[in-house]
Order: C-alpha cells, then structure tokens, then sequence
C-alpha cells in the first residue's frame, strides 16, 4: 500500500514537472524574445525566433526519452552484436556465423517462418469473415464485443487459459482439458499437445490467432462500413450474388486496409516471446527468436553479443515493414 | 446490405457467428468457472460438468482408536466420511486394490476382526470385540457422488499464499504512473508535429512512425547495460520503479505521439487561426483549446498504453527484476506455471485475477479503444 501512495505521488510529481518545464521554458522564451510592446523590425525580428526554437522546446522532453529509449538502443545493439559476451572484444560476424551454424536459432528461424505464414493470414481471414458476418445479423456488436474481448487479456494470462485447454490426463482417467475431452468423446485417445514436436506449434499460434483476431475484425469491420453504398447497389442492381459482392467488390476496395492490418500482426508475430515462455520455454522444439534472444541475454550470467546479433536479426526482419509504413504515412502527410 | 439481410443464408450466418462466438469465449468461461469450484472437484472433472453432480473417489482416514468409546461390551468408532459435506456414498472399501468391494449398507469384516458398516449418508460405525489398539486410525476407500460445489476458497488461497496479492500492487505502481507520465510529454510533442511549421518537421513525424515498429528486443540489452552503469554510477539499485517507468514511457511514446499527431492535424484549422488572430501564443493555443478538444485521443492512449504496461511481461522482468517483491503479476502467473503447473485451482484463480483489471478497462472504455485502433495504429497491441 505504502508503495502504492509513493507511486501515485512520484506521478503527481513528474506531471507537475512536465508542466512546469512546459511553462516555465515558455515563459522564458518570451521574456528572453519579447514581440509584445515592441515595434517594428526588431518585434518580427523576435517573433521569428521564438517561432523557430518553440518547437523544439515543446519537443525536447520527448526527443530526449525516444533517442535514449530506442535511438541509441538501436545503434547499440548493433554495435554489441558485433562483440563478444562482454561487449569488449570486437568479433566482426562472428555471432552470425556462430548462429548460422547453431541448430536452436535454426530451429527457431523456421518456427518464427511458420508463426509469420499462418498467424497474420488466419488473424486477418477470421477477422474479415467476423466483421462481415457479425454486419448482417442484429446481435452483432454482442458478438464483435465478445470476440474482441481478447485483446484485453495478456500473453501470459492467454497462455493459461489455453494450457487448461490443452490439460492433459493419462488415457483412461477423466479429461479435465476440453480438447482431450472432445477427442476422448469422438473415441480418440488423448495427447500432451504441446509436447508434440512440430505441431505444437499450431496450439501455440491458436493463441496469438485468438487474440489478435478481435483487432483485425474492429479495423475491417470499419473498412468495410466505409465502402460506399453505390457500389454494392450498382452491383445488386447488375445480379450479382452475395459471395461475388463479397468477394468482387468489396474485398478490392479494402486492399489497402487489410495490408495494414496484416503488416501490423506480422510486426507482433516477429516479437512474440512471452506465450512461447510461458507455455514450452522453447521446449518441445518451439523455440522462437524473440525467446531465444531473451534467453541468451540470461544464459551462463548473459552473453550481450549473441544476445544482440538475435535482436539485430529481428529488427532486420522488420525493417521492410518499417519503410513500407513510413512511405504510407509520407504519402497521407504529404499534403499536411 | 439489404439484400443480403433476407437471403435463405440469415439462418448459416447466425449459427456460424455463434459458433465463433462460442470458440472466443469459452476458453475464458472455462477459466473461471474452474476458479470458482472446490479443487477436489476441479481436480477430477471438466469445468463443463460444474453444474452437474460428480463422482468422487476418496480415501478416508479415520480416527485414531484412542477415540473408541464402550457400548454394550463393544468397542465402537464413529463418525461421518463426508465430514459436514453433501453427498452420497455409493460405495466402500477398506483396501487400496478394491476400494469400491461394499455397497452402502452392508457390514465389512476387517482384517484384524472389527466390523465397518458405512451408511450412504456418509456415516460409519467400527465395531470391535476386543479393545482396538494402535495409534493410526483405519482407512477407508469410498465413492461418492458429490453435489457441485462453487466456492472462493481458492482466491483467498492465492491472494494470501501465493502472493498474488503483493504482485497486484506492483502491478497497479508500474502501470498507472507509466500511463499517465507520458500523455503531456507526448501532447506536446504531437502539437508541435501537426501545427508548428519548421524545418525537418516531415523528417521526425517519419522517425517516429519508423520507431513504432522497432522490436522491443533491440533496446532491451544496451538498456539494461545503461540501468546497470548508471547504478553503479550513482549507487543506487539499477531496478527501481522509476526505471521502469521511464522505460514504458519511452517505449510508449511513438504510439502516443502518432496517435495524437493525427488526431490533432484533423481538428479544424480556422480554431487556431481564429485564435490566434486574437494574439494568442501557441502554447496558449495548445492548453487551452487544443488539449480539451483531444480529450478522446488521449484517452485512447491512455487506454492502449494502460492495458500494455499491466499485461507486459518482458519489460517488468528485465527492468524491475524477478526477486519475490517486485514481481508483477504477469511475471509471478509465469512462475505459477512452473511451481504449481498441476494445481489447476491455484493458476486458474491467479490468471483470473491477473486478467480481471483489463477486462474491467476493456468493458468500460471499448469505445475509445476501437476509436484509438482506427486512429491507424501500427502497434496493435
């Protein structure tokens, strides 16, 4: 409790400071430049200069927490990963050699590869079949609200839900895990799910794929409500059935959105650590990078090198998606 | 779509909705009930049968001979195997390789001569010739159909014992600060970006949707190095809330400062040249017309960001540590999964509690939460 209050009072503190850097920086911008009272030349003169810095005093605080927070982070991590476990000793591309070489990173390249073909693909199918199901029916936004619902549970709390899902009992005795109990009732007998090289794969994307598919639904559901209506009357009026609207005219015209949708959990996908940790810890052959990384930043006291060049191998990963954004946001600013 | 609506298909879409309703919501429904049951039921049966009576089979320890009292020249134990609980016994046994050999109502001949008669309420009675002697009460086997039985006992149990209840509180001191810190810091930001004109303005608003996607994995080594180094530097713990609240600031920023960039660049332009033909400053422009009028924009963020500090795990272990007292509760969940990976009725009520904050959030703020992801977010989650 003690430090609950001690919290809440270093907030109110850091607010009242932001505040007060706010102002007080103002403040004194305009008494070092005054424009009011003064005449002529040396007003507009002033102006203009305070024109000039007060950008970047109202940007400065957050300049400042990005460039060390993730700026100089990413130039770091690249630098590390190019030394070894002590970050002192320069190995050139020694730690990309040492992982080309490793059957774990192997293993947890092809495994993030299968993550990247079937999460975004099934997220984004589900999603677009949900939001275009839950439109036509009058409960709709009960059912949008409940498959969204998700979004708000954590990894690991997911993972425990889906562990009791996934709860195995020796053949014979009760199945307390509903998918071993569906499987005993159809007269299969039950299996340790996660433990099952290859395929436990598949029950651990089931998870992220249930969580993510309420954000794709909200995001399509409102594609598609932004189509306009002449479209699909025109398309009513010329005979075409339901699935040809769907499929001929609807999907086409919410390209662009279902890109977005499907870049944005692809991005998810490569940084997914936390369900594998806690369901397998890369056990059972599902290791992936994002866990992999973490665990050599701990492993025999951390080895910083290795642990960086896995990170840098992430990022890499993501840098096509990062231009394609910017090049998007570029465009949309554009006239702004 | 109205013709759509009528189509001899309504009925095929109201049956496949709710059968994907069903798929997202009973992994969690079954969570909870599970929670909810006494753990000696949720130990043998699915949560699905909750509701129904389930069958029980138990060992029974009765009491030690020195409680024996005389009766009519014999030696008699007694007492009640369900002890206070509902139920009915359907059978009996005194060993361990036919644990179910008497009906209820029928009298079995122990080993050593005594006589155990075990009634289907649950009663027994041990009757003896002789004085019973030893110190260890007989056991007996029996299978009885139990009525369900919903109960809070297991919350009580992790939230004293499990330390559920400490890892809440760290939970409440990292996320709520590392919500709130950041909004005025990002608000500013956000003006300057949509409505102050300078130069390399179109360069950082690109920076900071290139930095949204940047894996968290890439900052976390050379953070920890620098935490580590400042620490040491100034002798102070290199894990400290604060850290870690800054950490989440910094991580939380470019969502908040693209978030709000294009909220603020849609408000209408003639409120600020109105405004500022009456000689008001920007930073008069910014407090008090603009930041009101981004009330639902920040409140977004502060939804997104709130339910990503509660619900992080990578960030709080590697930042605020793993030891007893600083574990959040996404942290302790995962350790749960490892120490008490079988005991069903200890991590469902954990997981419960550990989800039950931002299922609150999500119900009571959804609608600036799906304003918020429509706002283009690139973060998703």
């Amino acid at each position: 409790m003690q430090q609950l209050v001690f919290a809440i009072g270093t907030m109110i503190a850091g607010v009242l400071a932001c505040a007060f850097y706010f102002f007080a920086t103002n403040w004194l911008l305009d008494r070092i430049f005054p424009s009011k009272g003064l005449s002529g030349a040396k007003a507009s003169q002033n102006l203009r200069t305070t024109n000039a810095i007060r950008p970047w005093l109202f940007m400065l605080p957050a300049l400042l927490a990005l460039s060390v927070y993730l700026v100089y982070p990413v130039f770091e991590s690249v630098r590390l990963s190019l030394h070894d476990r002590t970050g002192q000793t320069f190995l050139g591309l020694g730690n990309f050699v040492w992982m080309l070489g490793d059957s774990e990173f192997r293993q947890s390249i092809f495994n993030n590869f299968l993550w990247l073909l079937v999460v975004p693909a099934l997220s984004t199918f589900f999603g677009l079949v949900i939001a275009a199901l839950t439109d036509r029916i009058w409960w709709g936004n009960i059912a949008k609200t409940l498959i969204f619902m998700p979004m708000a549970i954590s990894f690991v709390g997911a993972a425990v839900i889906w562990k009791f899902v996934y709860d195995y009992r020796a053949e014979g005795s009760e199945q307390i895990g509903i998918l071993n109990a569906i499987v005993t009732w159809f007269g299969g007998s039950p299996e340790a799910w996660i433990t099952l090289p290859f395929w436990n794969n598949f029950f651990l994307m089931v998870i992220l794929i249930w969580i993510q598919t309420g954000f794709a639904m909200v995001i399509l559901s409102a594609a598609l409500r932004g189509i306009p209506e002449e479209t699909l009357e025109a398309a009513v009026i010329d005979g075409a059935n339901g699935f040809q609207i769907f499929f001929k005219i609807m999907i086409p015209q919410i390209w662009g959105t279902i890109a977005v949708v499907w870049t944005t959990i692809t991005i998810l996908v490569l940084k997914v650590f936390d369900i594998v940790l806690a369901m397998t810890n890369g056990q059972w052959q599902t290791q992936v990078l994002a866990n992999l990384m973490f665990d050599w930043m701990f492993r025999g006291g951390g080895d910083f090198g290795r642990g960086a060049a896995i990170a840098v191998v992430i990022m890499v990963l993501v840098v096509p998606i990062m231009i394609w954004n910017i090049r998007n946001a570029m465009r949309e600013t554009g006239g702004h | 779509m109205p013709g759509a609506t009528r189509s001899p298909l309504t009925f095929v879409v109201h049956l496949s909705v709710l059968l994907l309703v069903a798929l997202w919501t009973l992994p969690t429904a079954g969570l909870l009930i599970s929670s909810l049951r006494d753990k000696d039921q949720l130990a043998v049966s699915g949560w699905w049968t909750a509701l129904s009576t389930s069958t029980q089979n138990v060992v029974f320890r009765a009491p030690s001979p020195e409680t024996q009292t005389e009766r009519d020249g014999k030696f008699v134990l007694s007492g009640n195997l369900l002890e206070g609980q509902q139920g009915e016994v359907s059978a009996f046994g005194f060993n361990s390789r036919d644990p179910a050999a008497f009906q209820p109502g029928q009298t079995a001949e122990l080993n050593d001569g005594e006589k155990l008669t075990v009634k289907a309420d649950g009663s027994f009675e041990i009757v003896s010739d002789t004085r019973m002697e030893g110190s260890r009460g007989q056991r007996i086997f029996y299978t009885a159909a139990v009525p369900p039985r919903f109960t809070l006992d297991n919350y009580r149990e992790v939230l004293s014992a499990e330390g559920i209840g400490q890892s809440f509180i760290n939970s409440l001191t990292v996320a709520i600060p590392a919500t709130i810190i950041p909004i005025l810091v990002a608000a500013f930001c956000a003006y300057a970006l949509a409505w102050m004109k300078f130069p390399g303005r179109a360069i950082l608003i690109a920076v900071v949707v290139g930095l949204l996607v940047v894996p968290l994995q890439m900052s976390l080594i050379p953070l920890l190095k620098l935490y580590n180094g400042v620490g040491a530097f100034f002798g102070v713990p290199a894990k400290t809330y604060v850290g870690i609240w800054l950490a989440h600031m910094g991580f939380g920023l470019p969502l908040a400062i693209y978030l709000l960039r294009n909220y603020m660049a849609g408000l209408p332009k003639e409120i600020m040249e109105s405004a500022r033909v009456d000689g008001a400053s920007d930073f008069d422009i910014f407090v008090k017309i603009i930041l009101p009028l981004s009330f639902p924009a920040l409140a977004s963020f502060a939804i997104f960001q709130f339910l990503w500090t509660w619900n992080d795990l990578l960030v709080a272990i590697v930042f605020l540590g793993t030891g007893n007292d600083e574990l959040v509760l996404t942290g302790r969940l995962v350790n749960l999964l490892g120490s008490r990976g079988g005991n069903w009725e200890i991590l469902t009520a954990s997981a419960f509690i550990t989800i039950i904050v931002p299922l609150v959030v999500f119900f009571a703020l959804q609608r600036y939460l799906v304003r918020g992801l429509l706002a283009g977010s690139v973060k998703g989650g």
